[in-house]
């Protein structure tokens, strides 16, 4: 076997820089009984209930807003024309901006080969499918009219009408359904032979049942394993391109239009850089304390966070190349309104929104130049917070700044969010916090059959193949 | 239990690479109607059960196909004929702007094809199975490897398949209830 007999044995230098990645020691059964023992054991931890509680109260705040704003309708928010577009739109592409690490974790980096992305790829991609949830929500309750927004899809009505597909508003209603749907496949897919180890393993009768009617009989047959790969890896080839085209297809919302500071060519490769700068930030943000409570050390180890912080630190830079060219085009091109709207940024009302945008999204994270900064746990866990803030910023700075000031002085305006906004969007945050919960406690949040191909001893060695 | 209710004989190996090496083993003794269970994916196994590559990615292709064409077809049919609209003079059928979302139905269609077709060749959802049957099967998710020979195997013969699965270096044969 020409190709086999390559491989390393375990104790080969290969194997060796793969171990980094999960700490010695561990077998199939250990990966099997230390992952499903967090969605298995009887008890709820206290830490689990008041989390879940917190964040349950935060999503009824959501539900308080939007049964206001379904009652008495999009004026109880601060946006009003100039600024059409405010902190729906902002969080909105903040949400679904945080979605895209989880696809570039568990699809790109698979075609790459990255053996890292193991460990937090099923929890990164649930990430994504709630954060895409917490998304989709903002452009329907935003039309204004919530129960007309199926006018958005392409269905046969009475009226005779259709959506108008020359614009991207209608393309985004297109990749954000099929970014949803797609991930939800995705992440299915992947949870099957997991769900399985699951029904084989749990205790209780209810839960065998549940687990096993969604694990689908799966009994891990070499030919189901065999279909299983390829459609895997097709479905990853197929989310690369598309996780690339949803940020692109966000960014024409704004670039194809002709607002100054909106009109820019430059958009689809700077969003979807920020797409993922911000989306690894919450990948630290949430992955740094679930490690701590569930003492998950051993798998996701500090060779991970070491990786994405550096990850975090190249997406950063190519965001900060974006707002030097934004600001060097406005310049450059000698255009009024362009010039005015880049001045109007930084010294303009909303002056204290872009140097903190500055501050957060680019100044502090060059810290994570510093080693000893990425591997301190908290320091990182810190910058990762300020990098989300500063991609929220970002958003607001690129709708509210642009729309508030354009051609016609006459038409200028101020945008203030009321306590609704604010509600809107902290509810949404306790959505997604509610639903991560939910998930870390009744599935499992690391992929269990890819983490046992990790351990030493999952390769087929050259004694049990004949040459 | 009589050979009529027997699906087969299930060995149970503790390492991928016992159980490729007595996979590689049952083929070369003749052995066709068999089946091999592990909790991971093993590159080696396929070709040493000597099984068929899967047609999966002409289905994928063939799903990519359906969605370019309904997705460009929909917009087209859409624009054109059904709700025509005269915006500045541009032409009905602008086709670079109808791009992104024939893209987008590409990967969905192409997307569901992987998925459907994935399962559907492989025979899923199938909550009952006669290898669930096997005492020790539960382990095949966690870190137990098993190859198993079926009663409908031309060559199968309860007691010389028994003493043959024994001499493959597994930990234990047992019987598998149909």
């Amino acid at each position: 076997m020409s190709n086999t007999s390559e491989t390393p044995t375990p104790g080969g230098a290969i194997a060796e820089a793969k171990r980094a990645f999960i700490a010695p020691g561990h077998s199939f059964a250990t990966v099997t009984d230390k992952i499903s023992s967090i969605v298995l054991t009887q008890k709820f931890s206290l830490g689990w209930l008041a989390g879940l509680a917190v964040s349950g109260a935060l999503a009824s705040l959501l539900l308080v807003a939007v049964g206001n704003l379904f009652a008495r309708g999009i004026g109880i928010w601060g946006n009003n024309i100039p600024v059409g577009w405010a902190f729906d739109i902002t969080n909105f592409v903040w949400w679904i901006g945080i979605g895209h690490a989880g696809t570039l974790i568990s699809a790109i980096l698979l075609l790459l080969r990255q053996q890292w992305r193991t460990s937090i790829n099923r929890f990164a991609e649930a990430m994504t499918l709630f954060a895409v949830a917490c998304a989709g929500m903002f452009p329907l309750i935003h039309v204004g009219r919530p129960w007309l927004a199926y006018w958005l899809m392409p269905i046969p009505n009475t009226m005779g009408i259709w959506p108008q597909f020359r614009s991207p508003l209608i393309w985004d209603v297109f990749a954000v359904s099929t970014y949803a749907t797609v991930s939800l496949l995705f992440w299915f897919v992947g949870l099957i032979p997991d769900l399985a180890t699951l029904r084989d393993r749990t205790p209780s009768k209810v839960a065998r049942f549940i687990y096993g009617i969604f694990a689908l009989g799966w009994r891990g047959s070499a030919m189901h394993w065999h279909r299983y790969e390829t459609a895997y890896l097709l479905l990853a080839g197929l989310a690369t391109p598309l996780v690339i085209s949803v940020h692109t297809v966000v960014s024409f919302d704004f670039a194809v239009s002709l607002v100054p500071g909106w009109h820019t060519t430059v958009f689809p490769p700077y969003f979807v850089a920020g797409a993922i700068y911000s989306g690894f930030a919450m990948v630290l943000t949430l992955a740094i304390p679930i490690r701590a409570a569930y003492g998950l050390g051993d798998f996701i180890t500090r060779r991970h966070l070491d990786v994405m912080a550096k990850v975090m630190l190249s997406t950063g830079l190519i965001v900060a190349y974006g707002y030097g060219m934004e600001a060097f085009m406005s310049w450059y091109s000698g255009n009024h309104y362009e010039r005015y709207m880049m001045w109007n940024r930084m010294t303009g009302p909303y002056w204290w929104a872009y140097w903190c945008l500055i501050l957060t999204n680019i100044a502090i994270p060059q810290l994570l130049w510093v080693r000893r900064v990425r591997a301190n746990v908290i320091a990182l866990w810190l910058l990762a917070i300020v990098i989300n803030i500063g991609m929220w910023l970002e958003r607001f700075v690129i709708i509210v700044t642009s729309l508030h000031r354009d051609f016609l002085p006459s038409s200028w305006g101020m945008y203030t969010p009321t306590m609704w906004d604010w509600m809107t969007f902290v509810g949404t945050i306790g959505l997604f916090l509610t639903l991560l919960f939910l998930f870390i406690r009744f599935l499992p949040m690391i992929s269990i059959f890819e983490m046992r191909t990790m351990v030493p001893g999952a390769r087929v060695t050259e004694e049990g193949d004949r040459g | 239990m009589s050979e009529q209710n027997l699906y087969g004989l299930m060995a149970e190996f503790d390492t991928p690479t016992a159980l490729v090496g007595a996979a590689r083993q049952a083929r070369d003794a003749g052995y066709r109607r068999m089946d091999a269970y592990s909790p991971i994916p093993i590159e080696e196994l396929h070709e040493a059960l000597g099984l068929p590559t899967t047609k999966l990615p002409l289905i994928v292709a063939g799903g990519a196909l359906v969605g370019a064409l309904a997705g460009f077809g929909l917009q087209t049919w859409a624009s054109t004929v059904a709700y025509p609209l005269n915006i500045g003079g541009r032409p009905l059928l602008s086709w670079p702007s109808f791009i992104p979302p024939t893209f987008e139905t590409t990967v969905l269609f192409a997307a569901f094809a992987a998925v459907f077709g994935m399962l559907a060749l492989n025979g899923l959802p199938m909550p009952y199975h006669p290898v669930f049957n096997a005492s020790r099967f539960a382990m095949a998710s966690r870190d137990r490897f098993f190859l198993c020979i079926e009663s409908r195997d031309p060559k199968f013969n309860r007691d010389g398949t028994r003493a043959f699965l024994q001499g493959l270096g597994s930990r234990e044969v047992s019987d598998v209830e149909a």
